[in-house]
């Protein structure tokens, strides 16, 4: 699979900080962005579901990136917020530290994630996008909530 | 098939399935006596209807064959024919025709499936036996309006409850001019007649066949709409004679001619007389009995979906209440209150109403084993009596749709591996006709469906073997487990292949997949045995699969909600009644040991210093064992809306959803089952 199978001219991305980290994604999978309610902890599930929350009525797992990918998250959470994605008839939000911006980027501002990163599990990365002079990394959830 | 009938087809194969239900269950009673007059007559209506309905649908396979098994049937009800093994065989297989051509209907294909090799049967069955007259009843129907022809019929002479306008007189000036007839007609729906528009159409497309409708009334667009009471009337225009006609329409089910005159040139008429029913009195009567058991209620056919989303909705108003009901009990006024109270009954009776919606009685699955059964019997030479109990249960839709399987399952091995031979049965001092039962009932908010059977039962010591032999069990555990848990092992996935023992051989055959159908369900199955006496399958299937009653606990800082159908009771304990046998805890409730686990370590709540002398003991049933839960502490009892966790946390045990709480806050449904 090629980047321009993934991301066309002008992908519209929702930005947002992981700890230091700047993470994106494609705006067409996010739902909303929302404050981040009471979570209810789920036992027995792995570290990386946070618990559910009531969301208008639906019941949504919340996951946590920061302990699937061993970032620590910042002190302040007042900017913390859930984003709640929908893609393929599911429904699920992850904690991020802050929402920055949405952008537009160029199919030629995106580099295989392959050659330059390789710290987190790569797989979930489909690319690195070059933003101003800060290095975005672009995630698929597809992957990331293992529905592939 | 044009357009017309196209938005009839699905009235046709509603109405169509029921009397094929009607033709089997009829079947299956005269078989066992051949001679009973009633179900004779029962099946020939349903035929008679069959062959109405598909004639006018255009549905020529069907037609013939419901024409030729009418033949059969005249025959029977005649006194002609004994309706023998060979008679009901070959009826029965013409019902599986009937219902093939039905299904290939329901598929788009209108003329599929041919019944020729099943007509040639019939007519062997027929030739077999002296001719009669196959006219018998329309012979006699004849004489009847025969007798009642008068030579009056002046124009002025006809009561109608509409005038003639002098267009509609010059039509039937030219019409007697070209010597052919005109007919008043006054015709009866019956008045629980469910679709009037469907009868109308069927009415005038036997008419027009070879004539013409010049008027109606009401107006032709009401009729198509319904727009009636139980009676309309027509002129009709036609060469044919009286009687044709009569015989055209009253071929119609839930259609009758009231009144039936020709429009001036006297031949005869015919108005309904009250001779016919005194003549036919008995039968009359008898046609209002059935009548009234098949009664068909007014219904609305909709959208399962639309249920659902009504039933989200009444969900979430649920919820709502229940917030509603925590801020009126904080603030303490009085108004307030008073309308919480009214918005809670009405809340209650329309979350009743919404689940009853739902509801479809167990009949619907439970029709089609009658005949299963029989056929197996037959198959393996068995006698067999089969019982049906409770069938007018209702359940929630969902379930009805999921539980015809493992029942057919269940009864397959009652009648196969349950049920002796007849000279074991012999030899055991067993009445040889082999028994087995179907019943549903009620229990709480809960359905029981039991499958018993009085055959030779299951052969614990096989079991136990046929564990070793898998490696499910050691020699050693084996002997750890009682007669019940053993029993439960015919459940597992590995049992399925049982080959190498032989008195329970094939018994566990799928026993796994029913097993898990029914506790996707949310329901249980339990087995029990005595050798000799026989095996009883009982399922347990909650009413709904959207709302239950549960207890709340806290454990921790947690809420969770415990479906109350796996509460047996609630206890309160104090540390020091804990002893300990083998490492485990236990407390000693009612002189019977009950095994303890702790919430907090099975829901891994992180320790903290909570700790308090009394403790709270939920006592659980997992099948048939008690196990007590040790709580924090005991919130109460509430009804609550189910929500799945969604697909993303689909294979986590432990749980059967999650629940939104009055606060707003989610709570998870513990699932005790997979749970403890």
């Amino acid at each position: 699979m090629t980047l321009s199978d993934t991301f066309n001219k002008d992908t519209q991305i929702v930005a947002f900080n992981l700890g230091t980290n700047l993470f994106g994604v494609d705006i067409l999978t996010v739902q909303e962005i929302i404050k981040v309610l009471s979570i209810t902890r789920v036992p027995k599930v792995g570290r990386s579901i946070e618990g559910v929350i009531n969301l208008r009525g639906n019941v949504i797992p919340i996951f946590n990136l920061h302990k699937r990918f061993g970032i620590t998250p910042t002190e302040d959470n007042n900017d913390h917020r859930i984003i709640v994605f929908y893609f393929d008839d599911i429904r699920a939000g992850i904690i991020v530290d802050a929402v920055a911006e949405v952008l537009k980027i160029d199919q030629d501002q995106i580099e295989d994630a392959g050659n330059i990163y390789n710290g987190i599990e790569s797989d979930f990365i489909k690319g690195v996008g070059k933003v101003d002079d800060r290095l975005m990394l672009l995630l698929d959830f597809r992957k990331l909530f293992g529905l592939t | 098939m044009n357009m017309d009938m196209s938005q009839y087809l699905d009235v046709f194969i509603e109405e169509g399935k029921e009397h094929l239900l009607i033709l089997s269950k009829g079947l299956l009673e005269l078989e066992k006596d051949p001679r009973n007059l009633s179900s004779i007559n029962e099946i020939f209506r349903s035929a008679h209807t069959l062959k109405g309905m598909s004639a006018t649908m255009g549905f020529n396979n069907m037609a013939e064959l419901t024409h030729h098994m009418e033949d059969v049937l005249t025959r029977l009800k005649d006194g002609v024919m004994i309706a023998d093994g060979m008679v009901i065989d070959v009826l029965l297989d013409c019902l599986d025709r009937l219902q093939m051509i039905t299904e290939s209907i329901q598929e788009g294909q209108s003329n599929g499936v041919s019944g020729t090799d099943l007509i040639e049967k019939l007519e062997y069955l027929i030739s077999g036996d002296q001719p009669e007259h196959p006219t018998i009843i329309s012979e006699e129907s004849g004489q009847d309006y025969n007798q009642e022809q008068k030579a009056s019929g002046e124009l002025v002479n006809i009561e109608m409850p509409f005038k003639l306008n002098e267009y509609d007189m010059t039509i039937i000036k030219e019409v007697h001019a070209k010597n052919l007839n005109a007919y008043y007609i006054a015709i009866d729906i019956a008045k629980d007649c469910l679709m009037k528009s469907v009868r109308v159409f069927m009415v005038f497309k036997a008419l027009e066949a070879d004539g013409e409708i010049i008027k109606t009334y009401p107006l032709a667009e009401d009729l198509d709409e319904g727009k009636f009471e139980k009676e309309f009337h027509i002129i009709l225009v036609n060469g044919l004679d009286g009687d044709t006609i009569l015989q055209r329409i009253n071929n119609i089910s839930e259609v009758e001619v009231k009144t039936i005159k020709p429009i001036s040139g006297p031949s005869w008429s015919y108005s309904s007389p009250p001779i016919i029913q005194e003549k036919n009195g008995a039968m009359i009567n008898q046609t209002d009995e059935v009548i009234k058991t098949h009664k068909v209620k007014q219904t609305v056919r909709v959208d399962i979906e639309k249920l659902d989303i009504l039933l989200n909705l009444v969900g979430e108003l649920v919820i709502n209440k229940g917030r509603l009901e925590q801020i009126g009990s904080t603030q303490k006024h009085n108004d307030l209150n008073e309308v919480v109270e009214q918005i809670e009954r009405i809340t209650n009776d329309l979350q009743n109403i919404v689940m009853k919606v739902r509801m479809v009685p167990i009949e619907n699955v439970f029709n089609r084993f009658p005949r299963m059964i029989r056929d197996l019997a037959k198959d393996e030479g068995k006698d067999i009596e089969f019982i049906i109990e409770g069938k007018e249960t209702e359940l929630d839709r969902t379930v009805i749709d999921e539980i015809g399987d493992p029942l057919v399952h269940l009864l397959r091995n009652a009648v196969d591996h349950g049920i002796e031979e007849a000279h074991v049965r012999k030899a055991a001092g067993k009445p040889l006709t082999g028994t087995v039962r179907l019943i549903a009932r009620y229990q709480g908010n809960n359905v029981f469906i039991e499958v018993i059977d009085d055959g030779g039962g299951f052969d614990v010591e096989s079991i136990k073997n046929t564990a070793i032999d898998k490696g499910i069990l050691t020699a050693q555990s084996v002997n750890e487990l009682s007669t019940d848990e053993i029993l439960q092992l015919v459940f597992r996935p590995g049992f399925s292949t049982a080959k190498n023992i032989t008195d329970v051989s094939g018994r566990g055959v799928g026993l796994d997949v029913v097993k898990s159908k029914i506790e996707s369900l949310n329901g249980e199955i339990h087995v029990q045995t005595k050798p000799g006496e026989g095996t009883t399958f009982r399922i347990r299937l909650p009413l709904t699969l959207a709302i239950l009653q549960a207890l709340l606990v806290q454990v921790g800082t947690d809420t969770y909600a415990i479906p109350l159908f796996s509460v047996d009771e609630t206890t309160m304990i104090t540390e020091n009644e804990i002893k300990m046998i083998h490492s485990q805890e236990v407390i000693v409730l009612r002189g019977t040991v009950l095994p303890l686990v702790r919430a907090r370590s099975l829901l891994e709540v992180p320790p903290s210093d909570y700790a308090s002398d009394t403790m709270y003991v939920v006592v659980v049933r997992k099948g048939e064992k008690q196990v007590g839960m040790v709580v924090d502490s005991m919130l109460g009892q509430q009804e609550v809306v189910i929500k799945s966790l969604g697909k993303l946390m689909d294979g986590i045990s432990g749980f059967a959803g999650a629940t939104i709480l009055g606060d707003g806050g989610v709570s998870l449904i513990l699932d005790v089952g997979t749970l403890i």
